[in-house]
């Protein structure tokens, strides 16, 4: 059964001088529990909106993305933020950590809003991603590299069915960014969640089995459209 | 839990804007609770003060003044009373008490005020509390240069038992103006937290006969503080002095003539009020500015919390809760800047009139005034909170690819 499936996702955003703007028009997309798909795509074809709709933070002009059974488009935002904190672990390229939390906090403030703090689950996933001595440390604190694996820790505390990664080694020297690669791998098949990432890197893009490409999927993205 | 999480840390990332504002607040909190406790304190004190005595006889003249200057021992004589005035009323079946006094003269700025020993004797300091002396003294003797001194004067000049010292003419300390006699001091009075505490007392015989004051009216006195058997005894000597005679005031009762200070002192009050009500208004608005500019540096933060989860109901909570938690902080800071004022103020109130004024003594205003400015400082908050619950997530996370 498919954890994820978009029909007809639609989304425009109007432009200062009042023009609508297609950003996202995705005729169809599945992704199944446990599946890692990367999603290529060059800057401008709509990957973080794309994301962001799957996540509910954004909604869709039109079109349906049901993820674990609930139909996001239908959903409250109350409903909306509560599926997305029991489901999804969000990777960002620029990390999003919160500067004035620890470390463990980050992790546990990542669970707070799903299945609650669980402060020894978060420090064995901090242990985990090399940073189990690093608990009590400030983002500012740490290298880019450990500030990834904080938000793959992060990401992943709530053993979300779903992890989005918004081009996760965007920011990452290059073996910084395949040890990162690695463990968001290992621990999405550790933990049985499925994993869309994106990126437009090839040699992150080639790790992976199965391989879609945003700039076919989605129709928006042929007006060229510079977003 | 994680709403405390939240805006500790908020609070500590903005530490300096969080402290000024929680400090414009405990100014504004310390000040009002201070207007009020001082307003009501002194009311209470002040009336309280006069429970020894139901009434005073003096001169014709503003019933005000007669009870200041002979009670509170603030003001000038309205005017003299002829002894056979105070023997009359003394021997009234209405008056279970009269104790003449006569002012006129200081030492050091300190008020002198000439009575008889039953002033000590029979009457009270406050109601069901005598005049006692420090041990190791007596009370003066009539016809001798002897004086008790009030405990502030003594603790003041130094002064103890065996020490003289001579008079000045007048209420107000002329070093020009010394008196030749000389008297001796016999006894230190226990504090009373009395008006009786800022005063030096001799024989009224004294205070009469002293050297360079008219013979004329020597046996004259400046008022007469009366005990009176009941109430209707107050009503009767009303009518026959103040309404039937035209030479003397009878003041009665005395919380009535003190009330009327404090209405004459009403527009000060207000003033206090709106100094404090005002900086209140400015406090919260330095709340809402504080906390509303910290939001643009903020807005990624709260995106970031959203794209996590975090509902808009909590951003918006985190908010309030830091406006309140802010004016909280205010508050516990506003405590110690009362006990700091009315420290100062009721010192000040001791030191010019001997009435004293409890900082620590309990006033629904000490929780009512807090309370209402924590309240003030969660209003302060809604608009920045409204800003907050309105962040657009996706906007406010990276930038799109």
């Amino acid at each position: 059964m498919a954890l994820l499936e978009i029909e007809n996702l639609r989304k425009s955003f109007r432009t200062p001088c009042g023009q609508l703007l297609p950003v996202v028009d995705v005729p169809g997309f599945r992704l199944n529990a446990g599946e890692q798909v990367a999603l290529s795509g060059p800057s401008g074809t709509g990957k973080t909106t794309f994301l962001n709709l799957i996540a509910g933070i954004l909604t869709g002009d039109s079109g349906r993305i049901v993820l674990d059974g609930q139909n996001m488009t239908t959903l409250s935002e109350p409903d909306r933020d509560r599926h997305r904190a029991a489901v999804i672990g969000y990777i960002f390229q620029t990390f999003n950590l919160l500067q004035g939390f620890t470390c463990l906090e980050n992790v546990l403030l990542g669970m707070s809003f799903g299945p609650g703090a669980d402060r020894v689950h978060a420090r064995s996933l901090l242990d985990r991603v090399g940073l189990g001595d690093r608990l009590d440390y400030f983002p500012r604190q740490l290298s880019t590299g450990q500030q990834q694996r904080v938000a793959v820790a992060r990401a992943l505390a709530n053993r979300p069915k779903l992890v989005l990664a918004d081009e996760p080694t965007g920011n990452l020297d290059p073996t910084n960014a395949a040890q990162a690669l690695a463990l968001i791998r290992e621990l999405c098949a550790e933990q049985g969640s499925a994993l869309l990432l994106v990126s437009h890197d090839p040699a992150v893009l080639a790790s992976f089995p199965r391989r879609e490409s945003l700039a076919t999927l989605n129709q928006a993205s042929r007006t060229e459209v510079i977003l | 839990m994680i709403l405390w999480l939240l805006v500790r840390r908020s609070l500590r990332q903005h530490l300096l804007s969080t402290v000024v504002t929680a400090l414009s607040l405990a100014l504004a909190g310390g000040l009002l609770m201070s207007v009020w406790v001082v307003k009501r304190q002194a009311r209470a004190t002040f009336t309280g003060q006069t429970g020894a005595w139901d009434a005073v006889l003096g001169a014709r003249g503003a019933k005000l003044q007669l009870v200041l200057n002979a009670l509170f021992h603030l003001e000038a004589s309205p005017g003299n009373v002829a002894f056979s005035d105070f023997q009359t009323l003394s021997s009234n079946r209405l008056v279970a008490l009269a104790v003449p006094i006569a002012v006129g003269d200081n030492y050091l700025g300190y008020r002198i005020v000439g009575t008889l020993t039953n002033l000590f004797t029979e009457a009270e300091a406050a109601p069901g509390r005598r005049f006692r002396l420090v041990a190791g003294g007596r009370w003066f003797e009539d016809g001798y240069r002897e004086a008790v001194v009030g405990s502030f004067v003594a603790q003041r000049l130094g002064l103890k038992p065996g020490d003289t010292f001579k008079p000045y003419h007048g209420l107000n300390f002329n070093p020009k103006e010394q008196h030749e006699d000389e008297y001796v001091v016999t006894g230190i009075l226990e504090p009373s937290n009395t008006p009786a505490d800022r005063v030096l007392w001799i024989p009224l015989a004294g205070l009469q006969n002293m050297s360079g004051h008219a013979a004329a009216t020597a046996s004259d006195v400046s008022a007469v503080l009366v005990k009176l058997r009941s109430a209707v005894a107050g009503q009767q000597l009303d009518m026959l002095y103040n309404k039937q005679g035209d030479r003397l005031t009878f003041a009665w009762p005395l919380g009535t003539v003190l009330a009327q200070l404090f209405d004459k002192m009403g527009w000060f009050d207000q003033v206090l009020e709106l100094v404090a009500y005002l900086v209140a208004l400015v406090a919260a608005g330095s709340v809402l500015a504080s906390i509303y500019n910290s939001l643009s540096a903020r807005r990624r933060d709260l995106a970031i919390l959203r794209a996590l989860g975090a509902r808009r109901i909590l951003v918006f909570a985190s908010i309030i809760l830091e406006a309140s938690s802010i004016a909280a902080f205010g508050m516990v800071l506003a405590w110690g800047l009362y006990a700091l004022i009315m420290g100062a103020v009721s010192a000040v109130i001791r030191a010019q009139t001997g009435v004293v004024l409890d900082p620590w003594a309990w006033d629904p205003v000490l929780i009512i005034a807090p309370l209402a400015l924590v309240v003030l400082g969660a209003l302060a908050g809604v608009l920045p909170a409204i800003k907050a619950y309105s962040n657009p997530v996706a906007e406010n996370l990276a930038p799109e690819s």
